[in-house]
Parts: structure tokens; sequence; C-alpha cells
């Protein structure tokens, strides 16, 4: 029950922090003081305040685009384990409906940003949907290489199966996988070098082009959702490369919760050091992602 | 023991990914040092020890992390090759053709007869994947240079099949191989400089037009 409760208040709270830590971050690199590390909860709440303006050629796609968004991206975050507990919903094969949760995020952020017949929009939308192809393979390349290893089709059970003596059997393989699995880590939170999140109104820009017209609370359950499918991510990241287990649970939750920051701070140290790819070279990195995911998928196979 | 030379396999297989995504000359060139550097360590972890085996170690080492490289960068330097690699089909397809052949070269490798105590290495798949890293390099590269590195993966592939031998082969044969590597390195030097003077391009494309 407790372990319930940490994690619906970890789920609903800890994600707009990894924002504000990788914000801090970021400016530590660049010798400035830097936001708070509260910002993107008053940025939240500042959004969720303010009024909303629709343009008259939108469609109800436009408005249900953010909330579907939200409310498939919190569906997926109580499908994936926290820590070393089991989350609050799981069946065999609820890796399927984890991955396509996404899918549908992804499905109405990219029709709400055609409903607004905006050319600009659309170009954003069409990018989205040719990386997230290239990104797909990769998630399930590391689900089967996770499947086979701790024999299970639960994700609970998959993330949560005791990684550190594989560590030491088949390392080459998991060193490929958490290879793989940073990569599109960076590349479907729309994190540098992929995508900018602080630039607007750019050409080279994918995921801030689709929101440019959602504004007031619906613009803030966008910046929310995008904040804690960063944190499932990372969570899912953190299961592989940081597989550090007592058997203690509140002691477990701090690992979590320290494994997450220290997460935070390595994204925004590779934000601070590289610079974002040409637009071209972004499939080519995507596609080596793929490639190691599915080399690890062929060790572990063997 | 065997564990680690496994993972030392599994980097030579990545560095044949790198090879054929990487889009500078300088790169593949320190890639392919590199794979010759990780070859080298492989015969005294395979094996028990044995001076002869160390003597032959150095030797690979040597030849190909340091002498093979240094000419490659000299013969750049010399005809002034421009960094990019110019390949006659792009990287991704090359990357998801070299994925491709790396897999079928497990699925091959799985159907060979071996002597039991080679049953569970990872040397035959990556020695044939690295054989055909090096075909498809050699193929697809429209540089005289890249055919080089192209040549020197194929003759690693060629080397870890052989390290199932090492037990049974003399260091002589090893050595010779080695020399005619080297030899081969010289001669490819010789004549991507002669194309280069004829022509002003190390391209090969232009060989098989006979006049301007």
């Amino acid at each position: 029950m407790t372990d319930l409760l940490i994690h619906l208040v970890l789920i609903i709270c800890m994600p707009p922090l990894m924002l504000g830590i990788i914000g801090k971050t970021k400016a530590a690199f660049a010798g400035r003081v830097g936001a708070p590390y509260l910002q993107p909860y008053f940025d939240l709440f500042k959004l969720l305040r303010k009024g909303s303006v629709f343009s008259s050629t939108t469609t109800w796609i436009f408005r249900a685009g953010p909330i579907i968004t939200l409310a498939a991206t919190i569906t997926a975050a109580l499908l994936i384990p926290l820590g070393n507990h089991p989350s609050p919903i799981s069946f065999a094969g609820d890796m399927i409906l984890f991955a396509y949760l996404f899918g549908l995020a992804r499905f109405f952020t990219m029709a709400a940003a055609l409903d607004t017949g905006s050319s600009f929009e659309g170009m954003g939308a069409a990018r989205e949907a040719t990386f997230s192809c290239l990104v797909e393979p990769t998630l399930f390349f590391a689900l089967i290489v996770l499947c086979r290893i701790s024999g299970s089709l639960s994700l609970s059970t998959m993330l949560t199966h005791s990684l550190v003596n594989i560590w030491f059997s088949a390392g080459a393989s998991l060193v490929l996988l958490v290879a793989g699995l940073f990569i599109i880590l960076l590349a479907e939170n729309c994190r540098i070098p992929f995508d900018d999140p602080n630039t607007h109104l750019e050409l080279t820009m994918i995921h801030e082009v689709m929101v440019l017209d959602h504004s007031g609370p619906a613009f803030g359950y966008i910046l929310y959702g995008a904040a804690m499918k960063l944190f499932i991510l990372g969570a899912f990241f953190i299961h592989i490369a940081l597989p550090f287990k007592t058997g203690d649970h509140l002691l477990d939750w701090g690992i979590f919760i320290i494994s997450m920051v220290a997460l935070a701070i390595t994204i925004g140290i590779v934000e601070s050091i590289m610079a974002r790819l040409r637009l071209v070279r972004i499939p080519q990195l995507l596609v080596a992602a793929s490639i190691l995911t599915a080399f690890s998928m062929l060790l572990i196979l063997r | 023991m065997n564990t680690f030379a496994d993972q030392l396999l599994v980097l030579v297989m990545l560095i044949n990914f790198i090879l054929l995504g990487s889009s500078r000359m300088t790169v593949s060139i320190r890639a392919v040092a590199l794979q010759g550097v990780v070859l080298g360590l492989l015969p005294v972890l395979i094996n028990n020890f044995s001076f002869h085996l160390l003597l032959i170690s150095g030797g690979i080492i040597l030849a190909k992390g340091v002498v093979i490289p240094w000419l490659l960068f000299g013969a750049m330097q010399r005809v002034q090759i421009k960094r990019e690699v110019e390949p006659f089909i792009g990287y991704v397809p090359t990357l998801l053709l070299g994925a491709v052949t790396t897999a079928l070269a497990f699925v091959f490798a799985a159907r060979l007869p071996l002597a039991p105590e080679h049953q569970g290495l990872l040397i035959i798949p990556s020695s044939i994947a690295t054989l055909i890293t090096g075909f498809l390099v050699l193929t697809t590269r429209r540089k005289a240079i890249s055919q080089v590195t192209g040549y020197l993966v194929l003759e690693n592939g060629i080397f870890i099949f052989g390290l199932l031998l090492t037990e049974a082969m003399p260091m002589m044969v090893e050595a010779g191989a080695l020399l005619d590597l080297i030899v081969g390195i010289f001669v490819m030097g010789i004549v991507i400089n002669h194309i280069s003077r004829e022509f002003s391009s190390i391209d090969t494309t232009r060989l098989s037009a006979l006049k301007e």
C-alpha cells in the first residue's frame, strides 16, 4: 500500500523536477546561476491559470490532443515499475501496451498539429512521424532482449528481475542495450543532440513546432506530459543501467530517486557538451541505435 | 578468460559498424588500427601462455596498430585526400547491409560442424561478419584509400578465423601473412600515388574511362 502511494506521488510530483535539474546543470556548465529547481512547476501553475485561445479553423481534435496525450502518458506511468517495486498495473504482454500508449500520445500530438492547418506544424508532424518510425524498432529489440533474459512478458518482472548477474555473464550485450536505450531516451524526449527543447520557431525543430498553437492549460498539459515521458523512459533506462537493489523498501525508493537525479544530471551534461546534430544525421544515429540493440538481441538469443 | 575474449570479439564487430557508418577517412583508419590492436590481444587470451604467442601478439599489434595506420596517414597527406569517404551507396543502407550480414553470419556459424571446444565462442560469427564488412567497404567506397581499409578489414576477418588454428599454425605462416599484408599496403600506396598523379584524383570510377 505504501509502495503504491509512493509510486503515485513520485509519478505526479517528480517529472518537472527532472527538467529543473537538467536546466540547473546546463546553467552550471554555462557559468550562470540558472532558474530555480522548481521553475518547471511555477511554469506549469502559471499556464494552468491562463485562458486559452483556439483558432476557428481547428476542430475537437485540436482540443483533445493534449488531454489524450497526457492521459496516455499517465496510463503508461502506471505500467512501469519504479525502483525495486512492481507497478500498480501489470499483466503478461503489458510491454506492448506500454510501447503503443506512447504511440497513441504521439499520434494525437501529430493529429492536433495537422489540425491547425499550418504548414509549419505539418512539417514538424512529418519529422516526428519519420523519426518515431526509426525509434520503435530499437524499443522493441530492447524489450525482446529483456523478455529473453527474464523469461517473462510483463514489464514488472522484466525490469525488477535481478540484472546484476547478467551484467557479469553477458555484459557486452547489456552495454549495447544501454547505449541504444540512451540514444532513444534522448530522441524520444526531444533533447539535444536530436532536438533543442529551448528553441521555438526554428526550422530545424521537431517537437516544439507541433505544439506552437496550443496555449494556456492545454500547453501546460503538453509540457507536463513531456516531463512525465522523460521520467518514465528514464525509469526504464535506470532499471537496466543501474540495477542496484537492496531488499529494504524505503532504501530502494531512495536509491531510485538518487539514480533518477543522476540521470537528469547526465542528460544535462550531454546537452551542455554536444551540439545539435544536422537533421540529415539524425536518422543515421537512430538506425545505429536500432543496430546496437538488434546486435544485443543477437548475442542474447545465440 | 574465454568470456573476456568474447567481449573483445563483440568490440571487433562494433568497430565493423563504425567503419561502415563513419564518413571521415581518419575515423575509419583509426578504427582499423584499433581493430588490429584488439585482434593482437586475442591469441594470448585464447590459448595458454607461451613466449611464441607473445611474440606473435607483439608483432601483430606493431604491424596492424602502428605501422599500417602510419603508412595510410602518410599516403593521405602525400596525395592530399579530402576527409570524406564518398561511398557509392549511403551510410544508412551500408549499415543496414552490415547488420543483416552480421545476423546471417551468426546463423551460418551455428550450422558449421566445429570442434567441441570452439562451439560456444564468437570466433566464427565475428570472423565471417568481419570478412563481409571488408567486402562491403571494398565494394561500396569510391576512393582507393578506403578500399585499402576494406582490404585490411578483410584480412582481419581471415585472421580471426586463423585464431582457431593458432596451436597448429607455425609462427612462420603468421609472419608470412603479415609480411604479405605490409607489402600489399605498400603496393597499394604506390598505386594510389600513381592514380592521383595521372588523374589528379584517387576516385577509382575514373579508371573505367579510357580517354577524357
